[in-house]
């Protein structure tokens, strides 16, 4: 069982760093709890599968120290760790069964033979494999195979932490809800720390307690999903999560109000401490946009309305920018001319991107 | 689903029946008719009916002696390859570098013997191993092993085989290689964090994944040598005596050498229906392990 601390670890694929721009992982510094459910939220190449692998030990951090509890591991080999990890595609060992396939951590550590079948048993029960125990591993599919690679890392009794690799690329649809609950429910009686890197927003916010967004090599913010969604710490984050994303626009602030293209915004807070130079930009989540008849707030032209599912969203123009507007459900719109009401305690003022708190003086 | 039926589609096979004919049928169908019959020369012919076939696989006649003795020899000398390359192959192809620029360099090394003409392969070593001018052969006298691959059976099997392991070994490893290749990273990754020896890696994880191309490996080098001729030809010319006389070798011998036409296409034959079943049995294996394959996918 293990705190996993990731000390100021940065990562260079060049030998040579030199800029920041050599960086793949730029510095981290950040604390896995014993039992959390933790997501690694970003796009593609943002550094997160590096970050995993430097965990697990596949690769080893140019800077900076990985500490389990408070052991320092940096150097140590990755069997040497009390990791497990489950890639991308699923891995089995084709030749063997699926009991062989789970009893293989055991083996290779010379656990006997007795404990180690008992111990694959319970395993295959918690997984739901009892029934293929003795059919070849490779005849299964891929969500069969996928479990059999987190029944390796669970078997062992030692494993403090599950780290997942994009776990659900190459399952199908209907059966990833099924695995994701299938990992929620083991995450729930295990205590084991489990870390999920995605790309998928919808996988990371229902897996995870806690979610680690990352951006070009770099952790831009770590919350719960609640807080990623209501407070993003950075116009990434904005975007990245939820759909649509944050409307993010450029502005200036003064006093209690921002013009965006001259347009007023009233907002619930004051930015004294403001940067005078730099991007100042406002952001505010199309859910807490309203659009309504023309002349009751900012004027809008609405180039077009989207239903997806559960609510109406509007694509519109103001003073030349786009945005995307939540459609309140009694609204007619005839013509094309309409108008915003902005909620203005959820409006976030950005400085570079980064979140400035207001002040309510 | 109907599908219209045209019969009128077989005119478009009408060439290759053709083609087929001309360069593989009618060649072979005078084969079958040398093996039914006698010829004194002068281009006059006698019936013998299956004469020809009754003395070939009669190992107390003259005839049916030499062929089981080129055809055992053949298959040691298939089963000693065999039992060289493979492992041979497998050990290159795991200790070949798996990136940089080292790997061009490797492949195109490796690839080198493959492209050199096999008479050619034959003339350099027959060069190489003299004992008066041949560096090897020089080397191997000077060190005081007394050395010579035209009088002595055993030096002249040993430098057949060195050179066909020269010569061929590469193909393996390189099939090998090519399935390496084809392992994600992944593979090796879960290996370490399962805590896999070496040795565990190699059973569980290449070795399984080698399956295929090691199968077309052991096909491709097993036809080869069980046909081979031009090397060994060159080299020792089927001697001393008929120490290194392959199938092919006496078949030349007794076609050509001995204008034995009606033994010699009994021969051919027969060799031909050899090389066939063997393929077919390599073809089920093979095709048995796509279906596996196929189950898997289900």
């Amino acid at each position: 069982m293990a705190r996993i601390t990731l000390d100021r670890l940065a990562h260079a694929y060049r030998s040579d760093p030199k800029g920041p721009q050599d960086y793949a992982l730029k510095e981290v510094h950040h604390v896995w709890d014993q039992g959390g459910a933790y997501a690694l939220l970003g796009p593609s190449g943002c550094g997160k599968t590096t970050l995993l692998n430097i965990i697990s030990g596949l690769v080893r951090p140019t800077r900076g120290r990985i500490l389990f509890d408070d052991r320092d591991v940096t150097d140590l080999p990755t069997e040497a760790r009390n990791i497990a990890q489950v890639f991308q595609f699923p891995v089995v060992y084709d030749t063997m069964t699926v009991r062989e396939n789970l009893a293989f951590p055991l083996k290779n550590r010379g656990v006997p033979r007795e404990a180690a079948g008992r111990r694959v048993e319970e395993v295959a029960h918690m997984l739901d494999l009892t029934r293929v125990l003795d059919r070849k591993a490779r005849n299964l599919t891929a969500d069969m195979k996928q479990k059999i690679s987190l029944g390796r890392g669970l078997v062992r009794p030692d494993v403090a932490a599950i780290l997942f690799d994009e776990p659900l690329t190459v399952i199908d649809p209907h059966l990833k809800w099924q695995l994701r609950s299938t990992l929620k429910e083991l995450h729930r009686s295990l205590d084991l720390t489990m870390i999920y890197v995605t790309h998928d927003q919808t996988e990371a916010l229902t897996f995870a307690d806690k979610v680690v967004v990352m951006h070009d090599g770099a952790v831009v913010q770590t919350g719960t999903p609640d807080e990623l969604f209501a407070r993003p710490a950075h116009t990434f984050v904005g975007h990245f999560i939820g759909s649509p994303g944050m409307n993010v626009l450029p502005c200036r602030v003064e006093g209690r109000t921002a013009y965006v293209e001259g347009e007023p915004i009233s907002l619930a807070l004051a930015y004294p401490s403001l940067p005078s130079a730099g991007r100042i930009e406002l952001g505010i989540r199309p859910e807490f946009v309203s659009l309504q008849a023309k002349g009751q707030g900012l004027p809008v032209r609405v180039r077009r309305i989207d239903d997806i599912g559960r609510a109406r969203i509007a694509r519109v123009e103001m003073a030349g920018r786009p945005m995307a507007a939540s459609v309140p459900e009694n609204l007619a719109v005839d013509g094309d001319e309409a108008s915003l009401v902005i909620d203005p305690r959820h409006v976030h003022i950005y400085a570079d991107g980064h979140l400035v708190p207001g002040e309510a003086r | 689903m109907d599908r219209p039926l045209n019969n009128r589609a077989w005119l478009l096979v009408l060439p290759v029946f053709g083609i087929v004919a001309f360069s593989a049928i009618l060649p072979l169908m005078t084969v079958v008719n040398y093996s039914v019959q006698d010829t004194f020369g002068n281009n006059q012919f006698f019936w013998n009916g299956v004469g020809w076939f009754q003395e070939l696989l009669d190992p107390s006649k003259e005839l049916g002696g030499r062929f089981f003795d080129s055809l055992w020899r053949n298959l040691l000398f298939s089963a000693i390859i065999l039992s060289i390359q493979v492992p041979l192959g497998i050990v290159v192809a795991l200790s070949m570098p798996r990136e940089g620029w080292t790997v061009a360099l490797c492949l195109v090394l490796m690839a080198l013997p493959l492209l050199i003409p096999w008479n050619v392969v034959g003339t350099i070593w027959q060069v190489f191993a003299r004992g008066d001018i041949g560096l090897l052969g020089w080397t191997v006298n000077s060190l005081g092993i007394d050395y010579n691959y035209v009088s002595d059976p055993l030096d002249a099997w040993i430098t057949i085989i060195v050179m066909d392991v020269w010569h061929w070994t590469s193909l393996v490893a390189l099939l090998c290689y090519a399935g390496l290749k084809s392992i994600p990273d992944a593979y090796y990754q879960a290996a370490r964090i399962d805590g896999a020896s070496r040795w565990a890696v190699f059973r569980t994880i290449q070795l399984p994944k080698m399956r295929r191309v090691l199968l077309i490996a052991v096909l491709l080098r097993f036809m080869d040598s069980f046909m081979i001729y031009t090397e060994p030809f060159v080299l020792t010319g089927g001697g001393p005596g008929n120490a290194t006389t392959f199938l092919s070798i006496d078949l030349v011998k007794l076609a050509l050498g001995q204008f034995d036409l009606g033994k010699a296409a009994a021969m051919s034959l027969v060799y031909n229906l050899i090389i066939l079943a063997l393929c077919w049995v390599f073809y089920t294996v093979m095709t048995n392990v796509d279906a596996e394959k196929k189950e898997v996918e289900a």
